[in-house]
């Protein structure tokens, strides 16, 4: 009990966070069933739809500016009104689709990727030094709130898009490591694993041949949630100043130009904010009708 | 008890080490310095001998493992450095926004956990009805907003609407003392500039802790002593709020620690920022602006205090709910 990531592991495991594969398809029954999982479904695929086809979907480009017509109302013309500079709100949502869900998907698979390794190696050593060190450094990253580290690195460099996917998926990877560390501790103490050292097999190919495909659910339910927060880390950077650089927009970025017509052109900052709390949304219905579909025993 | 926190206090160093040096290693590798202020002002930009000047007087010509041991040596003696804009001790700025960052964190830290955890028990036991799909409804929506954004749409759709009757930003009304008021119209004020950012920060840090707490109780409702003590016929009240709720609630102890630091923490310093709130989170997001290093870094540490104050509290709160627990 008296290691804090362990007891973490243990505390998110028991709230069904955390659960070992069995068969796919019955998983992928249980998932269709799910109704609010496929309302997060239905969701993302109309937005990825509106990312895809945005130079069809949209009615002007991203930066067609209408200097006559600024912070015009929602109407017929301009379904989302018009911003600060006279941009169609509705065409600058589409286009920001696309770069706003690809910060999500990309962060979070660098930290997933980081997380689901980090854990992986720290938890098949578990109780050596390096697993030691790999925790201290992981709780370390993970006892400094993550937005105040993603603000302060990222004023550090110059920003472009990619960097701020990098940032927030280098900063926000300890919680899935610790995760993925409580698994291995159970994990490794099976048979199979002990079968597969006895016949000769070299350590990272237990770790990762053997043992990491077991967690694999767990990874996939985790990723679905980060890419809803990743969205979420982009806008907040974005507000206060340290998100994508213009021009592209993101919804983040949408959202924080809106703050300054608050009064007489609500809307910018409202829409925006609207996409971004259904995509989340989206994604978190999907993530936990993955992990109930994993995990029934939570559900009823 | 005693000897297990002494140890977890021991195992605080290395972690202190790490972030300590972590924050440092970053800062030393980031642009700017006092002279980009203090010479820009007096326009001796461009003077090299004037900036090696000024640098040597900060230490900042010296080796970095130098720079660093002076730094941590002198914060364990409670000495954060002094601002590069305000040439004044980095300990007085967070003294004196400290108090205000206290009310709003403390205020909301409590109406959550007041809120959160009833919704949550009331709606694991009754799931599938109304009052469980209203609340689960509610804590989706909050989880997928940003914090920011929430503040900002009270503005736009509540404060400006209400002409002025809640203010959007600030304090306090500097007018209103409590020589020239007195007490009543003093906490008056005092409540109408929190509604807005306490509203904020609760709601969205609520809707998480309503999710865990209504799992946690799910969970525990299907186990068998439950069962046992609703067949041996206890009153359901006993079995649900004696029986249920105390283990129910351990799993919630455990993710505080983190929860609150992350989720309460990080919210509140966009809350503060959207509200214009004089705490240290705007303190320190107007440091981060201005490159002013040893106010950031003071931040940095100071968040990893705060988890690490609150993991402490978890351990403690936690052989408090739990009596099968003995730290060893």
């Amino acid at each position: 009990m008296a290691d804090p990531a362990v007891r973490k592991g243990a505390a998110l495991q028991s709230m069904g966070l955390a659960k070992e594969e069995s068969q796919f398809r019955l998983y992928a029954r249980r998932f269709i069933r799910n109704r609010t999982a496929m309302i997060g479904v239905a969701i993302l695929t109309t937005f990825i739809l509106l990312a895809v086809f945005a130079p069809v979907v949209a009615r002007e480009n991203w930066d067609f500016l209408d200097l006559m017509a600024t912070k015009k109302p929602p109407s017929g013309e301009h379904w989302f009104g018009t911003d600060i500079f006279g941009r169609d709100v509705f065409s600058r949502i589409v286009w920001g689709a696309r770069i706003s869900l690809a910060i999500g998907f990309v962060a979070a698979a660098v930290s997933v990727i980081i997380g689901a390794i980090w854990g992986a190696v720290a938890g098949y050593y578990a109780g050596s030094w390096l697993d030691v060190t790999m925790m201290r450094i992981a709780e370390a990253i993970d006892s400094i709130p993550v937005l105040i580290l993603l603000v302060v690195v990222s004023s550090l460099i110059t920003r472009s898009i990619w960097t701020v996917m990098l940032i927030i998926g280098i900063t926000s990877w300890p919680g899935l490591a610790f995760l993925v560390r409580g698994q291995f501790l159970s994990l490794r103490e099976r048979d199979f694993v002990q079968a597969a050292k006895a016949l000769g097999a070299p350590d990272p190919r237990i770790i990762f041949r053997h043992v990491l495909p077991n967690v694999l659910a767990v990874i996939v339910v985790s990723a679905t949630l980060r890419i809803g927060n990743a969205i979420i880390f982009e806008s907040s950077l974005n507000f206060l100043g340290y998100g994508a650089p213009p021009p592209y927009p993101t919804w983040g970025e949408m959202l924080a130009t809106g703050r300054d017509a608050l009064r007489e052109a609500p809307w910018i900052a409202t829409v925006p904010g609207i996409f971004i709390t259904l995509t989340v949304l989206a994604f978190n219905f999907v993530g936990d009708g993955l992990r109930d579909a994993i995990d029934p025993k939570m559900k009823r | 008890m005693w000897r297990y926190l002494a140890r977890r206090t021991i195992q605080l160093i290395p972690l202190f080490l790490i972030v300590t040096m972590l924050t440092f290693g970053l800062m030393y590798l980031s642009p700017g310095g006092p002279e980009t202020i203090f010479l820009a002002r007096e326009d001796k930009l461009r003077n090299p001998e004037e900036i090696a000047k000024l640098r040597d007087k900060w230490g900042l010509n010296d080796p970095f493992p130098v720079q660093y041991a002076k730094w941590v040596g002198n914060m364990l003696r409670g000495d954060l450095g002094r601002s590069f804009t305000s040439g004044r001790p980095v300990m007085e700025g967070f003294r004196q926004r400290l108090p205000a960052s206290l009310q709003l964190g403390l205020v909301s830290l409590l109406l959550t956990y007041l809120l959160a955890i009833p919704l949550g028990v009331i709606s694991a036991v009754r799931q599938y009805s109304w009052m469980d799909y209203v609340a689960s409804t509610f804590s989706f929506l909050f989880y997928s907003m940003p914090v920011f954004w929430v503040g900002i749409m009270l503005i736009a759709w509540v404060a400006l609407p209400s002409g002025g009757a809640i203010p959007t930003n600030g304090y306090a009304n500097p007018n209103i003392t409590l020589e020239s008021s007195g007490l009543v119209p003093l906490i008056f004020d005092r409540l109408r500039y929190m509604l807005l950012p306490v509203i904020t920060l609760t709601l969205t840090s609520m809707a998480a802790l309503t999710r865990y707490m209504r799992n946690s109780m799910l969970e525990v409702l299907r186990e068998d002593y439950i069962r046992t003590a609703r067949a041996k016929g206890v009153a359901e009240k006993v079995v649900i709020y004696k029986h249920a709720l105390r283990n129910a609630i351990l799993p919630i102890v455990t993710l505080s620690g983190s929860f609150v630091a992350g989720s309460l923490f990080g919210g509140a310093v966009l809350t503060e920022r959207v509200f214009a709130w004089p705490g240290v989170g705007w303190l320190s997001l107007k440091a981060v602006n201005q490159q002013d290093r040893p106010v950031v870094m003071a931040f940095l540490v100071f968040g990893f205090f705060v988890a690490a104050a609150f993991g402490f509290l978890t351990d403690i709160v936690y052989v408090w709910v739990d009596p099968r627990i003995k730290y060893s």
